[in-house]
Formats: C-alpha cells, structure tokens, sequence
C-alpha cells in the first residue's frame, strides 16, 4: 500500500482521532490522537491489509511547546512503512505504551523515558536503561541543565 | 522445553569485566543449577548520549562519532548517516563515490564478520579461527590505512563525496585480496563451521523463531538466520544496490532447528563470500570520476525529517534526523540493530544452560559501542 492508502485507512478507522496527517513529506505520518495511540497500533500489527510487524524506530522529540513520540512501523510482508506521531505537553508526558504489540518497544519506550522523562502507562519495566538509575534529569530534552557532578565525582 | 524452577534460585553476575561479554555488558543471571531461569542484560556502560553530542555539533562533525558507534564497521556507521543527510539535502552523487562507497562498506562488512566469526570460535574454545580471521582481516584494514590513513575509524565518508580519491592501484590489490581470500573461506569451513565440537556447542542452541524475530525487531544476520529472506539492500535498494547479482544467504537448519546459534554464524560466513561477488562488481563499474565534485559548502538542509536505513553488518542501521533548518541537527536518533536484538536475548537465553548464554550472546554478535551509543 502506499502512503496515500494507508492514511485513507487510517482515516477511515478512527475519523477524528487522526489528528493531521503529512504526506507529501519524505516520511509521510499522521499525528494522532495520544489516548488512541495503542488501538491504533493494534490495529496497523493485525490488519489484514497492513500486517505492521516490524516497529523500526520509537523515540522522542523534543519541541519548544511539545514532547512526541515517533513510531516508524514496517511491514515486513508487504514492504512499506507508516510513520506515526503523538503528540504531548512538556508537563506531564503520558502515552500508553505499546509494549504488547511490538516487543520490541520495551526497550525502546525505557530509552524515551530515560532520555525524555515520558510515561508510557502499562509498561511492565519502567526503568532508566541507559543512564544510572540513580540519574537526575532528562538528558535529550532542550533544557536539560548538564550536572557538574555525579555521587560528588566531576563529571 | 518445560522446566521446573521452583529449586533455589541463586543470582550470578556475568560481567561487566566478562571476555565473552564483547565489551562492557552485565547479564544478571538468576541460575538454578546450571540452568539459566532468566537473563536480565544491564547495558549503558559505555552511554555516552552521543545523540545529544549529535545535537551540538553541526553535521559533518557528527561523522567521526558515527565511527565510534560500531567500532567494527566503521565504514557502514557512517554510510548511514552521511546517505540520510544526503536524502535530506537532495544530494546526488556520482558513480565514482558510489562504487567506492559499495567497495569501502563491503570490505568492512567483510572485516566485520571476520572478527564475528573469529571471537565466536574463540568464545566456543577454538583459537585458531581467531588468529586466521584477523590475519585476513589486517589486509583489509591496511587498505583502508592507505585510503584514508585511519585502521578503525575512517571519517572517510563525507555529505556529498569522500574524504579523498583512492590511490593508484587499489582496484587491483582489492581483487587481489579477494582471489586470495575467497579460498580462504573454505578453509574457515573445514576448521570451524563444520567442526564436530562447534556444530555440538552451537546447531541446538539458543532458538530464535522467525515470530519471535520480528517482534523483537531483530534485523540483519540474526533474522536472516532464523530463514526470514531479508535483506535492506535487497528490498530497499540505497546506492543503487539492485544493479548488483548477489544472494541473500539464510538459515536452513543444516545441523539443527532454524534458528539456531550455528545458522546465525552461517549466514555470516556466507553473507562474506556475496560480499566478495559485490566488490568484484563494484570493481568493474567503477569510472573515473571526482569524489568531492557534489560535497556543499555548507552543510544545512531545509526544514524536515528523514528516516533513512542501510544494512549494517549487524543488521538495519536506521537515522532519524530532525532538521529546523539550521547547521546542527534538531534530532537525531540512532536505530541500533545490537539494540533491538540485546532485548531479544532474555526470550532466547531463558531455559538455558549457562555455558550456552555464551554462544548465544557470541551468535548475536553485539558491539556496546553501538548499543549504548
């Protein structure tokens, strides 16, 4: 399928939780609702016509006003690729996690939290994966102050 | 297999100062007996956030620390990246850079899976495969050293070009190694592969199935092990990779279950000899040509993103840049395939006995450099 069709689909799935959807873009995405990011999912991974197994990418961006969170999802069957977007406030930055499709993101939504500070509510093992656990701040996001010492040793 | 865990269960540290961890890698084993219950991998040893490095410097600084992610396939860490940048800025290149781009990222896809092959055998307890893959692997490196004067880490790939042309003569010492080192895969076989001890240490091993694969994100030699054809120059040719004949070897389960830690080591061996068939293709095609004609200025793509993967050694290395339109990147996110095939390996390891959380982790073939970033 390509972008076009797969947007088409999407919009006919879940109508107004597609919030914009970009695809004259080199990666053609759609930003979506937060709260409907795990149906959505679900939906992408089993759906006859888009068999999504394969999540390539999931990370987080830091913007100005916003924190999102990019999947990039593969099918392996039919070769193409969909890019979704979740938006959230720098407040609290809360999505739930999609851990149950894609084991994979496990590992990739302890990365985000540990380097954007974002929830992802149900995961099974929320912990630092990169940085001490002991660690304090964000380090990806814009305004993450670097600390000048660390258990009293220069960093 | 169905295993009884209910006797004591005692915790064991397998690293970080561990030799058949392949760098500073913990596994937190809960043993009982010698069976492993669960495996816990603790990583981030080596994290030194380069993507926020990434963040402050602007975009051709980010080619050295390219390097610096898998330190073994340095020439494919930065293919990646500068092929992204490229997709970014609408760059085009010309068929000189190209071919030599395909010669330099095949060649070091060789050395890569030599040094695989070479610390498998020795993580197994065979040492000579060890000594016989560096001996041939030293020949590629001083190819390199002559091209660009680095052994490890290039900075040979630049946003539009190359470092520099190569000298007189390369093509003919490059189709000289390969007509010496074609042979010398056979012989690998013959002390390794087909080994008695080796095939017994590794064919009934550490079982990945292809579901279990793809839903850990697994990509590269490890998914093509476990008999998933694919391959990212295959099916998403970048560089112009579809005008080349060469297979894509996968597991077939020659001693064994599909899967197994030997077909994993297989596909490696023989995704080496294709490597070869690549170059002396790359070798033909290549025309005069000057490799900084396309280099910009100044490196400063317009507003945007890109997702941009190429097949790494390890597997499908992907960069994601964030661009908003100034000199530095916004955002740039690595897709490590050590990464993703690290978090398969409490699925795999479960079960198991520890001796084979050795071969197992060996299989996966993992670069820290490249997990921790």
């Amino acid at each position: 399928m390509n972008p076009q069709e797969i947007a088409a689909l999407l919009t006919e799935k879940f109508g107004s939780q597609i919030l914009e959807s970009k695809l004259d873009a080199m990666n053609p995405w759609s930003a979506v609702e937060p709260s409907a990011i795990l149906a959505i999912c679900q939906f992408i991974h089993s759906d006859e016509r888009l068999k999504m197994d394969h999540l390539e990418l999931l990370g987080g961006v830091d913007y100005k006003d916003r924190i999102e969170v990019v999947y990039v999802v593969y099918s392996m069957k039919f070769r193409h690729r969909y890019t979704l977007k979740c938006r959230l406030t720098r407040e609290t930055p809360k999505v739930q996690t999609v851990e149950s499709v894609w084991a994979v993101a496990n590992w990739h939504e302890r990365e985000a939290f540990d380097m954007f500070g974002i929830v992802f509510d149900g995961h099974s093992d929320l912990r630092r994966i990169l940085c001490p656990d002991d660690w304090e701040g964000y380090p990806l996001r814009k305004d993450y102050k670097f600390p000048k010492t660390y258990r009293d040793m220069p960093v | 297999m169905e295993v009884d865990y209910s006797g004591d269960v005692m915790t064991l540290n397998m690293g970080p100062q561990h030799p058949s961890t392949h760098g500073v890698l913990r596994l937190e084993l809960k043993t009982d007996g010698e069976i492993v219950a669960d495996a816990i991998p603790h990583i981030g040893y080596l994290h030194r956030c380069f993507e926020k490095l990434a963040e402050n410097i602007d975009y051709p600084g980010i080619i050295p620390f390219t390097d610096r992610m898998d330190y073994c396939a340095a020439m494919n860490m930065e293919l990646g990246y500068v092929l992204a940048v490229e997709k970014l800025m609408g760059i085009q290149i010309n068929n000189r850079v190209r071919c030599i781009r395909i010669i330099m990222a095949e060649l070091n896809r060789i050395a890569s899976h030599l040094i695989a092959a070479g610390t498998y055998g020795n993580d197994i307890g065979s040492f000579t495969p060890f000594l016989w893959c560096f001996r041939d692997r030293e020949t590629i490196l001083d190819l390199f050293e002559e091209t660009c004067g680095a052994r490890l880490l290039y900075n040979y790939n630049w946003i539009g070009g190359l470092m520099y042309d190569v000298k007189p003569g390369f093509e003919k010492k490059v189709i000289d190694f390969i007509d010496y080192f074609e042979p010398q895969v056979g012989n690998l076989n013959k002390l390794l592969s087909d080994n008695y001890i080796f095939v017994k240490r590794t064919a009934a091993v550490g079982i990945l199935s292809p579901e279990v694969a793809i839903n850990y994100g697994v990509t590269g030699p490890n998914l093509r092990g476990s008999g998933v054809k694919f391959d990212v120059r295959k099916d998403e040719p970048y560089l112009g990779y579809e005008e080349f004949d060469f297979d894509v070897p996968v597991g077939k389960g020659d001693y064994g279950p599909v899967g197994s830690c030997w077909d994993r080591y297989i596909v490696r061996i023989r995704e080496v000899k294709e490597s070869c068939k690549i170059i002396r293709q790359a070798v033909a095609k290549l025309t005069p040509g000057d490799v900084h004609e396309s280099i910009p200025k100044r490196v400063k793509p317009p507003v945007g993103e890109v997702y941009m993967r190429t097949e790494a050694p390890r597997g499908e290395l992907g960069y994601y840049i964030v661009s908003e339109g100034g000199v530095k990147p916004h955002r740039l996110k690595v897709k490590s395939p050590c990464f993703t095939v690290m978090s398969a390996f409490r699925e795999v390891s479960r079960g198991s006995m520890i001796a084979d959380v050795i071969a197992i982790l060996g299989s996966f073939d993992i670069v820290l450099g490249e997990i921790d970033r």
